[in-house]
């Protein structure tokens, strides 16, 4: 159980939170910065065929949280891989030790 | 070929297939029936969570509401899609993690406790059957109107193939069923809205043509000229927001919060093997879900202009043959204030409440109703469901589009009602009776049970699909503000707060979700008459006050948690372990 203790677990722990900070500050902006609060403002700029306040509460936001997510998964991967605390690679089963010694661990 | 002998051939040969699928993915364990194992990978949990997601109202009304509110309509775009981003960095990693098989048994287990256990279960199934008795009356409509037979009998079909798969296969019968679905529900709403596109704008892809100019040649937007078609018949501008900002605001947020909390979407993240897997599924459902979301929106704005200008001034005796079937299902109606034979459309209800039938016909062969007509020239009532399903009909395509539509619908409502009773039986055996009531049961027990409670789920959900409760649309909003206001705040803290203990997280739950139910409870049941923006406190509606329940919620369970003993080691221990992807013991 130290691993999880470590100063480095701490650390790991601290990026963790700065990076999903970063992207949650991201997706406010996109979805109720640009779609809601400005999105007046935004109106009076055309894209393409759209008013671009407009497209971003229907369409650009959505894109926007796709993006959000795998720009998260591909930097929390290598987080894992920095620290160490990642899973052990291809092993494609379920971790039963997960599932079933929880409680007993307690 | 006619479209009922379609219907029913896409309708067989996709439950035909969902048979098969179960039949070779039966549940063996509780492991099984919980979560498939554990070893679903993570594309197709991607999909399974996205057609569990995708319900019979993103399939069949989403498109239709946004087609009648316009902009405002972003409030559900961004809302359901916007709590994929809260679910992936803040939730999903870390429950999988944890790996243990429900949100009732994270939180009991967090905040050891088995009274926060019970207080889950009790939200989980007020959501879930909340949830589950829209799209039973989902299935009943689409078989009503297509296949031709009597809602009752269309509730009893879906009931019973739901039953076949959910009750043998469980958790892993239902993934791979709902791959399947996916696929067949995205084809079906893919087809039609590139088809429509390509007649208006020229354009194959639904989201480029949405702003493009229309292909007859006037060089003008789509979207313009929508603004214009809807000026002219009294309604706002359908890029121009009615919705106040503080409005727009608390209901998107309400709903990605509660979307983030939604049970039935969490456990889908206990499926895959691993926490890199639950992060990756994540991002692949959110594109799966983007791809009908960025569609909805395009085919709505397509909807509207053919709409407008099919209906407006036409002959009744000319109308095409949708108009009269979708009459005859008591969908649409129509008065001729004026009488002159034409139907006149413009804003304004052209009578109050819904259509009250009568058994006869007036002079142009119309159904008559009994409403007491307004003194407004609008001569239209439309019921906003039907505009995903008649879309194809309005729009002239061929007739096997409309059977896939029909299948389409079928797909969406029935995986995700196959996903809530998952979850309700779950709750019963696992929260229920292993954790709470029953703790000496054998696995194989707790099986049967499981499959005991969904087949009892089921029967319960098919009563409200064939007797549906009149306040369904309300209690959706009723669903997502109690997850809002109870599931997110405690999960989220369970996970980032170490200190977070049993007293602030049950206090923080029972203050969140007594304010929001006795909110809603008041302005949509009690005294809804009230419920409009003089009375609502700062402006909020109903839909948008989970917002307000989560954020007492958090205040609340902060405070408590301050002035009350600080959680056991061993529960700091376990914090510190779902934080990190490997287990604890370097296995």
């Amino acid at each position: 159980m130290n691993n999880s203790h470590s100063p480095q677990a701490k650390t790991y722990w601290k990026e963790n939170i700065r990076l999903v900070s970063f992207l949650l500050f991201l997706w406010f902006v996109v979805s109720f910065g640009m779609g809601i609060l400005f999105v007046d403002v935004l109106d009076g700029f055309r894209f393409f065929g759209f008013k671009f306040g407009f497209w971003m509460a229907q369409q650009g936001s959505i894109f926007c949280f796709v993006i959000i997510i795998f720009i998260y998964v591909y930097k929390m991967n290598k987080l894992d891989q920095k620290y160490g605390v990642g899973e052990v690679q291809g092993r494609f089963a379920p971790d039963n030790k997960n599932f079933h010694n929880k409680g007993s661990k307690e | 070929m006619a479209i009922q002998t379609l219907t029913f051939i896409f309708v067989g040969v996709t439950f035909v297939l969902y048979i098969g699928i179960a039949i070779w993915a039966r549940a063996g364990t509780t492991n099984d029936f919980y979560i498939a194992g554990g070893g679903v990978p993570p594309i197709a949990n991607g999909m399974a969570t996205a057609a569990d997601w995708m319900s019979a109202a993103s399939f069949i009304s989403m498109a239709g509401i946004i087609s009648f509110i316009g902009r405002d309509g972003a409030v559900y775009l961004m809302g359901w899609t916007g709590g994929y981003v809260l679910l992936a960095l803040l939730l999903a990693p870390y429950l999988r993690k944890f790996g243990k098989y429900t949100v009732p048994d994270f939180i009991g287990d967090r905040y050891y406790s088995d009274f926060a256990r019970l207080v889950a279960v009790v939200s989980v199934l007020f959501v879930s059957f909340t949830y589950v008795a829209g799209q039973m009356r989902g299935v009943g409509i689409v078989f009503s109107r297509f296949l031709e037979v009597e809602i009752t009998t269309g509730v009893l079909i879906g009931m019973a193939i739901v039953f076949f798969y959910a009750v043998l296969g469980g958790m892993k019968g239902i993934t791979y069923t709902q791959v399947a679905q996916y696929c067949v529900l995205i084809f079906a709403f893919l087809v039609p809205a590139v088809f429509i596109s390509i007649l208006m704008t020229g354009n194959p892809i639904p989201q480029l043509g949405f702003g493009s100019t229309l292909a007859d040649n006037s060089n003008i937007y789509l979207l313009d000229k929508l603004d214009q078609l809807s000026m002219e018949l009294g309604f706002t501008a359908y890029t121009v927001g009615n919705k106040s900002t503080i409005d727009m605001f608390f209901i998107t947020a309400a709903l990605m919060v509660g979307t983030a909390g939604l049970p039935h979407v969490i456990v889908r993240f206990f499926t895959v093997p691993k926490v890199r897997d639950a992060r990756i599924s994540a991002g692949y459902a959110l594109v799966f879900i983007a791809i009908l979301y960025t569609t909805a929106p395009a085919l709505a704005s397509f909807a509207r202009v053919n709409l407008i200008n099919t209906v407006n001034n036409a002959v009744y005796k000319e109308t095409p043959s949708w108009f009269k079937n979708w009459e005859n299902t008591n969908l649409i109606a129509w008065v001729d204030k004026n009488q002159d034979g034409k139907i006149q459309y413009s804003s304004g209800k052209a009578f109050s409440g819904k259509p009250q039938f009568l058994e006869v016909r007036g002079l142009e062969g119309e159904r008559k109703i009994s409403n007491l007509s307004t003194s407004n020239k609008n001569e239209l009532y439309i019921d906003r469901d039907i505009m995903v399903l008649a879309n194809p009909e309005i729009a002239n395509l061929p007739n096997w589009v409309i059977a896939l539509v029909a299948a389409g619908g079928l797909a969406a409502a029935l995986s995700t009602a196959a996903g809530l009773l998952l979850v309700i039986s779950t709750s019963i055996s696992h929260d229920l009776l292993k954790k709470i009531f029953l703790k000496d049961i054998t696995d194989k027990q707790e099986l049967f049970f499981a499959r005991v409670s969904a087949g009892f789920a089921i029967v319960i959900a098919g009563y409200f699909g064939i007797h549906p409760p009149g306040f369904v649309a309300q209690v959706v909003a009723f669903a997502f503000g109690l997850a809002a206001s109870s599931f997110f705040p405690v999960i989220f803290m369970g996970i980032f707060s170490k200190s977070m203990n049993r007293e602030g997280a049950i206090s923080g739950m029972i203050i969140g979700l007594s304010f929001t139910a006795s909110y809603i409870i008041y302005f949509k049941f009690m005294n809804p008459s009230a419920n409009s923006i003089e009375n609502w406190w700062f402006g909020i509606s109903p839909e948008g006050i989970g917002t307000l329940g989560m954020l007492f919620n958090f205040i609340v369970a902060i405070l408590v948690s301050r002035v009350t003993t600080a959680p056991p080691e061993k529960i700091k221990d376990m914090v510190d372990d779902i934080r990190i992807p490997r287990s604890g013991d370097a296995s």
